[in-house]
């Protein structure tokens, strides 16, 4: 979420391996970032920003034992405690035969689970805009968004751009968004 | 200048697209006017699909004495048509899921339409066991974890036949996340580019504010792997278990050991034909050669011969195992089936998916884009047929010579056939025409494929794409 005082200072590549090496240098140089914007998933670019590995497995692993749980607990109430049957004189409690189904709803729970994380971990909802910093950034723009704060370098941070071939720098409001503001497409 | 192609790897893509031709490749096919061929075959499709769906209103309506089923023959185009279809949809998953556990970057050019096939072919699917209940608004009692009004009184869980109801729903529901997933990127990217406010509503409704953040890719990433390592093993296990529908029978030609691994393969030889057979055409109608390269097709071939030659392979086994089982009833299921009033049916599945995907081990026809079309639906009819065999077949036979009927399908379930493939082409051209078909976000990703890195090269940072060179 955007900073209320800080201002922002942004570069725009045009590839990959440009706005990988930037980030490498941004981060060695220990800027903040407030944002870095890619087209598609970059091998290595978060861990270039420092970012540590997602937290989203074990949202995973734990609504799948969860289903696998449930399963287990629900076909065991129906079959030995609420309703036995007597089939052919086998087991009221066929574990092999719950097998299929405790698989199926830990990959149902572990799976629906992992997509509502994901919208959470990012606050991505239905009919929310998407703050964009350049018209093309999801088409075939990489943008590195810098925070302005008291440590903030300027010089050093315009060189490390210019020197991987940044094609647009610039400085601009913490509330700058194309959307709202009068650049219009790139 | 330093031109650096090819030491590495044959680029994934032709032409010297850059990434922005990608996008507007890709988005152009949804964004200007529908071709005329994109009409007609909606179109058509439409009015199949329409009739189906009148077909199934009939039939509801007056009840399934309206098929050609009897006492002996319970089952007959309707699992059929239901086994068919759920095998049509593990290509996609075993594109998407597996292949990406396997790092096959060339998945990236034809996951988006096999895993949108994956989902109209379950929908075709989950159709057929859903009218053969007769009455389907109370099929909800029946298959539900529900107690029910004879009772309260539970379902079976001991019965493959409820294993189906939850692995279907669970197919079902993870195909449409990972999908959905998959397209998000690629709905912002249309989303930024639309003009019409309508567009921008629906694109920007759907993309779900996506914009691209670094920090949403390592979590988007993360999950995209899981959900590929969910769906690996969930594929596998739902034709397993739709396999044990007729291995945990007592009927001879059903219960065999092998059919899970034998039902998963030909449930992957026939989606990747059928993968073949729509891809071809679109490719042909909405100019995507360069993206579903003549390796593409080549990638697809060897797959359709591994699976079809395992195929073979089951066929081979189910014969030797009936007669070394010693058993006459096992024995003379086989021999019926070769020889029986419906040999026909077998010497058919035999020569479609025996015999015609052999000829893929020439590479010349493996790259011919007319012979692997017309061996797809050589490959799909067959498959079809070996559903009906494995069904028809085992029961038309009962244990009491006195039981023994044979099986005529009447016009309702021809009808009905024909229909569900009018809805599956019919919900694939909606697809093509709203939702980008390729999913370009992927396919940026591997567009360095055949690229050295800048890293890996300093000197003379120029961006000649390798296909420039190599292919144009």
């Amino acid at each position: 979420m955007p900073d209320e005082e800080n201002k922002l200072f942004f570069g725009v590549f045009t590839d990959e391996d440009d706005c990988l090496e930037a980030t490498k240098a941004c981060t060695e140089a220990n800027f903040t970032y407030h944002d870095v914007l890619a087209p598609y998933a970059v091998h290595g670019l978060d861990r270039a920003m420092g970012l540590p590995f997602s937290k989203i497995t074990w949202v995973t692993f734990l609504c799948g034992m969860m289903g696998c749980t449930i399963a287990f607990l629900g076909m065991g109430y129906m079959s030995y405690w609420d309703w036995p049957l007597n089939i052919g004189g086998k087991e009221t409690l066929p574990v092999p035969a719950m097998i299929p189904i405790m698989f199926e709803l830990t990959v149902l729970f572990g799976g629906v689970c992992t997509m509502l994380a994901l919208f959470a971990f990012c606050f991505l909802f239905p009919g929310k805009q998407a703050r964009l910093f350049h018209a093309r950034q999801t088409d075939d723009r990489f943008v590195i968004v810098l925070e302005v704060d008291e440590d903030f370098n300027e010089a050093k941070a315009r060189e490390i751009f210019t020197a991987n071939h940044a094609e647009d720098i610039r400085e601009v409001d913490a509330d700058y968004d194309i959307n709202s503001g009068p650049e219009g497409a790139a | 200048m330093a031109h650096h192609y090819s030491e590495l790897r044959m680029p994934l893509v032709h032409g010297g697209k850059t990434m922005h031709d990608i996008t507007n490749d890709v988005c152009g096919s949804i964004e200007g006017k529908p071709s005329m061929l994109w009409w007609i075959g909606w179109m058509v499709s439409g009015l199949v699909a329409l009739m189906g769906v009148l077909t199934i209103g009939f039939q509801i309506y007056k009840g399934i004495g309206t098929w050609g089923l009897n006492k002996t023959v319970g089952w007959g185009f309707d699992i059929t048509n239901f086994v068919f279809w759920i095998g049509i949809g593990h290509a996609g998953t075993l594109i998407s899921a597996v292949l990406f556990l396997f790092r096959q970057k060339w998945r990236t050019s034809i996951n988006r339409s096999a895993e949108a096939m994956t989902l109209f072919a379950v929908m075709c699917a989950g159709l057929f066991p859903l009218i053969h209940m007769g009455r389907p608004w109370i099929g909800f009692l029946w298959a539900a974890p529900y107690p029910n009004l004879r009772g309260p009184l539970w379902v079976n869980i001991r019965s493959p036949l409820l294993w189906d109801v939850f692995a279907i729903s669970t197919y079902f529901s993870i195909s449409l996340v990972f999908w959905y997933i998959g397209l998000i990127p690629d709905l912002a990217t249309v989303r930024d580019r639309a003009k019409h406010w309508a567009r921008k509503f629906f694109y920007g409704t759907l993309s779900m504010g996506w914009r691209g953040s670094v920090r949403h890719w390592n979590h988007y990433e993360t999950s995209y792997m899981i959900f590929a390592g969910l769906a690996t093993p969930l594929v596998f296990s739902v034709h397993s278990i739709v396999s044990m529908d007729f291995a945990t029978s007592v009927l001879p030609g059903w219960h065999t050991t092998i059919f899970p691994p034998y039902f998963v393969a030909g449930a992957i030889f026939s989606g990747f034909a059928m993968v073949l057979t729509l891809l071809l055409i679109a490719r042909e109608t909405m100019n995507l050669k360069q993206y579903i390269t003549e390796d593409h097709l080549e990638n697809m071939g060897k797959v359709i011969i591994l699976t079809g030659s395992m195929v073979g392979l089951a066929y081979g086994t189910e014969m030797f195992m009936a007669w070394y089982s010693g058993s006459m009833y096992e024995q003379y299921a086989f021999i019926n089936r070769a020889t029986g009033p419906f040999a026909w049916s077998y010497w058919i599945m035999v020569s479609c998916n025996v015999i015609s995907p052999q000829t893929l081990w020439f590479r010349k026809l493996r790259r011919s884009p007319i012979f692997l079309f017309i061996m797809s639906i050589f490959v799909n009819i067959g498959m079809w047929f070996e559903r009906f065999v494995i069904i028809v077949t085992s029961l038309h036979r009962d244990y009491l010579p006195s039981s023994w009927a044979h099986y005529y399908p009447t016009h309702v379930e021809i009808m009905e056939l024909i229909g569900s493939f009018g809805i599956f082409f019919f919900l694939f051209f909606c697809f093509i025409r709203l939702l980008p078909g390729i999913a370009f976000g992927e396919v940026k990703g591997v567009m360095k494929m055949g690229q050295k890195h800048k890293h890996e090269e300093k000197p003379g940072n120029d961006q000649t794409p390798a296909a420039e060179v190599s292919h144009a």
